[in-house]
C-alpha cells in the first residue's frame, strides 16, 4: 500500500521537476537561440594607403566600442559583430565592399568608412537599398542625395562645408593688419572641393580677394611649382583643402621655398596623425589648422574624451596604430555609441524608425551632446582652430602630447594663444 | 600672374628636371634605340631601384647615390639574365613582335605587384642632408633635391657618351645596331654584344631610381606615369641618337617645368605623352634619328 | 548544320542566363560573373585588333574608360536612360579609336603599341581635369527604382523581370558578350577576316597583292574600340560610382591582353578561354588570399605563357592531340 503511494509521490515529484524544466526551458532556451545570431554591422575602413594613419585608430576604438556593449548584453539582447574590409583609401573599392557586406555576408547594419572620399561611393548603394547609415568624418556627403536616413559624426555644424572652416576665417581677421588677399589650393577629391567651395563663402562675405584658386591632383609628387605659383600672386593668407599626402608634402615645399603669406593652412587633414607629426616637427610651426582635440588644458569642450585616450593609449602600441589616437579615436567611438544607443532605444530592426529616432534625440555620447539637423549634420559646430608653435625637436612624438605645442586659437572660449604671423614663428 | 621671377626659377628647375629626365631615359635610348627592343618595362626597373634604396636609406642610413651605385651591378647581372630568355624565346625564332612587347608588359606588371604587396602603396621617401639645402642666388632658388640628381645624371650621361665612342664595347654597340652581319664577319658575337648593352641599360635604372626617390616621395605605381615621359623623349630624340635623347630631356623637362608652373601640376601627365602621340603622327624619325625606320 | 549548330548554342546560353537570374540566390555569383564576362568581351574585343591582325593595343583601358566617361556625360547633359549610355559610350570610343588608327596605324606595330598607352594616359588626364564629370572626386549614377519598358516591370521586388540591378546587368551583360561572340566568329569568317590574317602574316605582301591595309586596320580598330566603348557604358550604372582611376585602370588593358594570349589569339574561343580560367582565377584568389595576388597572377601567367605557350591554351591542345596521334 505504501508502494502504491510511494510510487505516486514520485511520480508527481518527477512529474512536477520535469513540468519545471520544461517551463524554464521555454523561458532560457529562445533567449539563448536569439543570443546565438549576433547583429553584424558592416563597413569598409581605409587601413592601408593615406588615411590608414585615421582609418587605423578609428578601427581600435570602434573594436573598444564593440566590448563595452558586448559586455552590456549587446545589441536587442544580442551579441554584436564587426565585420569590415580594407578599402584601401581608394573610393573604386568601397561599392564592391558594401555589395560584399551586403549580399554575401548579409550584415544588419551598415555604416561607413573613414572620409568623405569613401562614404560618397557608398551613398548610392545605401540609397537604393533604403539603409541606415552612419558617416565617420564625411563633409557634406549629404547635400545632394537629401536622404534622410544619414547622420554624420563630424562637428562641422548644419552646414558643414562652410561652418568648418568659419573658425579659421574668425581667427586670421584678427591678424593686424587685416588681410586682404587670399589663396585657394584644393585637392581634386570630394572632401577637399567641398571644403574649399565652403571657403570661398567665407571670403566673398569678407571681402576678401581671390588671387589664386586651383586643384591639384592627388598624387602629386612635388609641390613646389604649386607654392611659386601661389607666391608669385602674393596673397596676404593661403587657405589649403587637402589629404594627407598632399598636406605633407605641400608643408615641406613650403619649407623649401617659404612665403611671403601671414597664414598657412586651414583645411589640411593629416597634420593630426602621430606618424606625420613626427616626421615634419619644427615644419609646422606657424601652420594655422583645424582640428578636434588637441592636448591643451582646457579642453572641456569634449568631456569623456580623456578617459577613452587613456584606455586607447594602452591598446594602441600592440596594434601598431597612431600611439595617440587624438584625432580620429573619440569619434568614431561615438559614432558607433549613437547608432547603438538608437537601435536598443527603437527595439528592433527597422531602419526607417531608427532613422526617425535619431532625428529627434539628443545623444549623450563620450565627445559630448549630439544633436543631428538638417541632412543627418550637426546642429552646432565644434571645430577648433589651432596654430603650431614651439616644435623644436626633429623626429620627436613625445612634445606633441605636451601643452603648447597646438594652440587653441578658437573657439574664443577655450582659446589658449593668440595668433601670430606665419614667419613669425619659423 | 607673370612675373620674371617665376619664369626664371620655373626655367631653373626645367632644366634640372630635364637632366634627370636624361638619366631616366638613356638606358631606354640603348634598348628600344640600339637594340631595337622594346622594354616598357624600363620604368618599372627604375622604380624597383628606387625601392631598393628606400629599403637601404631607411635602415642603413646609406646614402641614397651611393646605393645606387653599389646596386647597379646586380642590375647589369639582372639585364644580362633578362635578354638572354628574351633572345632565346623571342628573338632567334623570330617570333612576332606581339609577344617581345606582351613579355615586357608581363614583367613590368609583375613588378609593380611585387612592389604594392612588399611596400603597400604608401609613398615613401629617402633622407640625406642635402636634400633639405637651398642655395640661393638673388631671385633664384637652386634646391640641392633637384641639383644633385641634375649633376649625378650629367655624370651618367658623359661617361655613357664616353663609353660609347672611345670603348670597343661602345663602339660595337654601336655597330651592333648599324649592321650585324659585319659586326660577325668580324668576329664578334652580336648576341653577346647585345646582352652586355641590355644590361648596361638596366644598370641605368638603378642609379636612376636612387635619383628620383631624391627628388620626390614614391609609391609602386607612380612607374606608369613615367613610361610615357621616357619613350616619348626617346622617340623624340630619334631612335639610335643618344645626343638627340639628351636634347629631347631637355625640351621636355623645360615644357613640363613652364606647364606646370603656370597652368597647374595636373596636366603635366599629359604633356610627355601628347608629345609623343603628335612626335609620332607628324615626325616619327624625332630630332636627330636615323631615316626610314619607322615602317616595318 | 554547323552554323545552326553554333546559333543553337547561343541561343541556349541565354535563356541560361536568363533562367539563372531567376533561380540563383546568392548575389555574390552575379558580381563574379559580371566581372568575368567583362573580361570576356574586352578579351574578345582586343583580339580583333590583336589576334585577327596582329597590333598590339595597350589602351584598352583607354576606349573602355571613354566607354565609362561618354555615358556619365549624356546623363548628366540630358538625364540619359541606360541603353542611351551605352550607345553613347560605344559611339565616342570608337570615333576615338578611328582617330588614333588614323594618326598611328601607319607606322610600325610597335608605334602604334606605345601610341595606344600615350592616349590611356592623355584620356585619363583629361578626364581628371574635367570638373563637369567630376574630376579626379568621381561621378555617381543612382539607377531608377523601378524601371518599366512598354508597362512590363524589369527590375522590382515582385512580379518583375528581375529581382535586382545586378542580376538585370548580367543578362545584359550575357547578351553583350554572345553578340561579341557572333561578331567575332562573323569576323573570322569572312573577307574581311582574310584580309587581316594576310596583313598580320607578312603586311608588305598583303599590300603588294592589292590588300586596302590601312582601311582594313582602321575598320578592326574602330570596331575594337566601340565594343569596348558599350562594355565602359555599362560600367557606371553597374558600379553606381566611378572614377578616373578606375574607369582607366592599367589592370583593365592588362587583363584584355592577357587573357587572348592565354587562350589563344586565333579564335573567338581562345579570349573565351583565357577570361574563363584567368577570370576565374583571379575571383577565386581574391576572396581567399587577397586583391593585389590577383594582379600577380595575371602578371605570371601572361609571362609564362608568352614564353612558354606562344600560341595560347588552345595552342597547347592542339600540341598535345598532334603528339598524341
Amino acid at each position: 500500500m505504501l508502494g502504491k503511494f510511494a510510487l505516486k509521490r514520485r511520480t508527481l515529484a518527477l512529474g512536477g521537476i520535469m513540468a519545471a524544466t520544461l517551463c524554464l526551458s521555454q523561458v532560457l532556451m529562445p533567449m539563448q537561440a536569439r543570443a546565438a545570431e549576433p547583429i553584424k554591422i558592416g563597413f569598409s575602413m581605409a587601413l592601408t594607403g593615406p588615411l590608414a594613419g585615421g582609418g587605423k585608430q578609428a578601427l581600435v576604438s570602434m573594436e573598444m566600442w564593440e566590448e563595452d556593449i558586448n559586455k552590456k548584453g549587446g545589441l536587442l539582447g544580442r551579441p554584436v559583430k564587426l565585420i569590415y574590409y580594407d578599402d584601401q583609401t581608394n573610393p573604386k573599392n568601397v561599392p564592391g565592399i558594401y555589395a560584399k557586406l551586403l549580399d554575401v555576408d548579409k550584415v544588419d547594419f551598415v555604416v561607413s568608412g573613414y572620409g568623405t572620399n569613401l562614404i560618397a561611393p557608398a551613398m548610392p548603394i545605401v540609397i537604393q537599398r533604403e539603409l541606415l547609415f552612419m558617416g565617420l568624418f564625411g563633409l557634406n556627403n549629404n547635400k545632394k542625395w537629401k536622404y534622410d536616413k544619414y547622420f554624420q559624426i563630424l562637428p562641422a555644424g548644419p552646414d558643414p562645408a562652410v561652418d568648418f572652416s568659419r573658425a579659421w576665417f574668425d581667427t586670421v581677421m584678427s591678424l593686424s593688419p587685416k588681410p586682404k588677399t587670399i589663396a585657394f589650393l584644393a585637392a581634386d577629391a570630394e572632401f577637399a572641393k567641398n571644403l574649399k567651395e565652403g571657403a570661398v563663402t567665407h571670403a566673398k562675405r569678407l571681402g576678401l580677394k581671390i588671387t589664386y584658386n586651383k586643384n591639384y591632383k592627388p598624387g602629386t609628387p612635388d609641390y613646389t611649382p604649386i607654392i611659386r605659383a601661389i607666391n608669385a600672386t602674393n596673397p596676404d593668407v593661403i587657405y589649403i583643402a587637402s589629404y594627407p599626402n598632399g598636406s605633407a608634402g605641400l608643408t615641406r615645399a613650403v619649407s623649401e621655398v617659404g612665403t611671403k603669406a601671414r597664414a598657412f593652412g586651414g583645411g589640411m587633414v593629416g597634420l593630426q596623425f602621430s606618424g606625420i607629426m613626427k616626421g615634419l616637427g619644427p615644419k609646422l610651426n606657424g601652420i594655422l589648422n583645424y582640428d578636434f582635440y588637441v592636448p591643451e588644458p582646457n579642453m572641456s569642450l569634449y568631456p569623456g574624451v580623456t578617459d577613452l585616450l587613456a584606455r586607447y593609449k594602452i591598446v594602441a602600441p600592440s596594434r601598431k596604430v597612431d600611439p595617440l589616437g587624438y584625432y580620429l579615436a573619440p569619434w568614431s567611438y561615438a559614432y558607433l555609441q549613437v547608432l547603438g544607443d538608437a537601435v536598443n532605444a527603437v527595439g528592433k530592426i527597422d531602419h526607417a524608425a531608427i532613422a526617425k529616432y535619431m532625428h529627434a534625440t539628443e545623444f549623450s555620447t563620450v565627445v559630448g551632446k549630439v544633436k543631428f539637423g538638417q541632412n543627418g549634420e550637426w546642429e552646432k559646430g565644434r571645430t577648433l582652430t589651432v596654430q603650431w608653435q614651439n616644435i623644436k625637436k626633429e623626429k620627436d612624438l613625445e612634445q606633441f602630447t605636451k601643452p603648447g605645442i597646438r594652440k587653441i586659437m578658437e573657439p574664443k572660449e577655450f582659446a589658449t594663444g593668440t595668433v601670430k604671423p606665419f614667419n613669425s614663428l619659423r | 600672374m607673370f612675373s620674371s621671377e617665376l619664369l626664371l626659377n620655373a626655367i631653373v628647375i626645367g632644366i634640372f628636371l630635364g637632366g634627370f629626365y636624361a638619366a631616366l631615359s638613356i638606358g631606354l635610348s640603348i634598348t628600344f634605340g640600339l637594340l631595337d627592343i622594346v622594354n616598357i618595362a624600363h620604368p618599372a626597373f627604375i622604380i624597383l631601384g628606387a625601392f631598393i634604396c628606400f629599403i637601404f636609406n631607411s635602415h642603413y642610413g646609406l646614402d641614397p647615390i651611393l646605393i645606387g651605385i653599389i646596386f647597379a651591378p646586380a642590375f647589369f647581372l639582372l639585364g644580362l639574365l633578362i635578354y638572354r630568355i628574351y633572345y632565346e624565346r623571342f628573338e632567334k625564332i623570330g617570333a612576332e613582335p606581339l609577344r617581345g612587347l606582351a613579355f615586357f608588359f608581363g614583367l613590368m606588371f609583375i613588378i609593380e605587384v611585387i612592389l604594392i604587396m612588399s611596400f603597400g602603396v604608401d609613398y615613401q621617401m629617402v633622407h640625406a642632408n642635402y636634400i633639405d639645402y637651398k642655395a640661393t642666388f638673388g631671385v633664384i632658388d637652386i634646391p640641392f633635391r633637384m641639383f644633385v640628381p641634375f649633376a649625378i645624371a650629367m655624370v651618367m650621361a658623359i661617361g655613357l657618351h664616353l663609353f660609347s665612342s672611345r670603348t670597343f664595347f661602345g663602339r660595337a654597340m654601336q655597330a651592333v645596331a648599324q649592321d650585324s652581319l659585319a659586326l660577325r664577319l668580324m668576329g664578334i658575337n652580336p648576341v653577346k654584344i647585345k646582352m652586355i648593352a641590355f644590361g648596361i641599360s638596366l644598370a641605368t635604372c638603378s642609379i636612376a631610381g636612387a635619383l628620383l626617390v631624391i627628388i620626390m616621395p614614391i609609391e609602386p605605381s607612380v612607374g606608369r606615369l613615367y613610361i610615357g615621359q621616357v619613350f616619348a623623349i626617346v622617340v623624340l630624340g630619334g631612335l639610335g641618337s643618344q645626343s638627340g635623347t639628351l636634347i629631347a630631356a631637355m625640351l621636355l623637362g623645360l615644357l613640363e617645368s613652364l606647364v606646370t608652373t603656370f597652368f597647374g601640376p595636373s596636366w603635366s601627365p599629359a604633356i610627355a605623352f601628347s608629345a609623343l602621340i603628335l612626335v609620332l603622327a607628324f615626325k616619327p624619325t624625332g630630332i636627330l634619328g636615323r631615316v626610314g625606320d619607322t615602317r616595318g | 548544320m554547323k552554323i545552326n549548330r553554333f546559333y543553337l548554342g547561343i541561343g541556349t546560353c541565354l535563356v541560361l542566363s536568363y533562367l539563372a537570374t531567376a533561380y540563383v540566390d546568392n548575389q555574390y555569383y552575379f558580381f563574379a560573373g559580371f566581372a568575368i564576362l567583362q573580361l570576356m568581351v574586352m578579351a574578345l574585343a582586343w583580339n580583333i585588333l590583336g589576334g585577327y591582325a596582329g597590333y598590339v593595343n595597350f589602351g584598352s583601358a583607354a576606349f573602355f574608360g571613354i566607354g565609362a566617361y561618354s555615358a556619365i556625360v549624356v546623363l548628366e547633359l540630358f538625364n540619359a536612360t541606360f541603353f542611351t549610355q551605352i550607345i553613347a559610350g560605344g559611339c565616342f570610343a570608337g570615333l576615338i579609336g578611328f582617330a588614333t588608327g588614323y594618326l598611328t596605324l601607319r607606322l610600325r606595330g610597335v608605334y602604334f603599341a606605345i601610341a595606344t598607352l600615350a592616349l590611356l594616359v592623355v584620356a585619363e588626364t583629361l578626364i581628371v581635369n574635367w570638373d563637369y564629370v567630376g574630376g579626379a572626386a568621381g561621378a555617381y549614377v543612382l539607377p531608377t527604382k523601378n524601371p518599366s519598358i512598354l508597362g512590363v516591370l524589369i527590375v522590382g521586388k515582385t512580379e518583375a523581370l528581375f529581382g535586382n540591378y545586378k542580376e538585370l546587368l548580367f543578362f545584359i551583360m550575357c547578351m553583350v558578350t554572345l553578340a561579341t561572340i557572333v561578331i567575332c566568329r562573323y569576323v573570322e569568317k569572312s573577307k574581311f577576316g582574310r584580309g587581316l590574317a594576310a596583313l598580320r602574316d607578312n603586311e608588305e605582301a598583303a599590300e603588294c597583292m592589292g590588300v586596302p591595309t590601312l582601311k582594313l586596320k582602321l575598320i578592326a580598330t574602330s570596331l575594337s574600340a566601340t565594343i569596348m566603348g558599350i562594355t565602359g557604358g555599362i560600367f557606371p550604372y553597374y558600379m553606381t560610382f566611378i572614377d578616373p582611376v578606375s574607369a582607366f585602370n592599367l589592370d583593365i588593358s592588362v587583363n584584355a591582353l592577357a587573357m587572348p594570349l592565354i587562350g589563344g589569339t586565333a579564335t573567338w574561343l581562345g579570349p573565351v578561354l583565357g577570361a574563363l580560367i584567368l577570370g576565374g582565377l583571379q575571383q577565386i584568389v581574391t576572396v581567399t588570399i587577397s586583391s593585389s595576388a590577383n594582379l600577380l597572377i595575371v602578371g605570371l601567367c601572361l609571362v609564362a605563357f608568352v614564353i612558354f605557350a606562344p600560341n595560347g591554351f588552345l595552342g597547347l591542345i592542339k600540341k598535345y592531340r598532334k603528339n598524341g596521334n
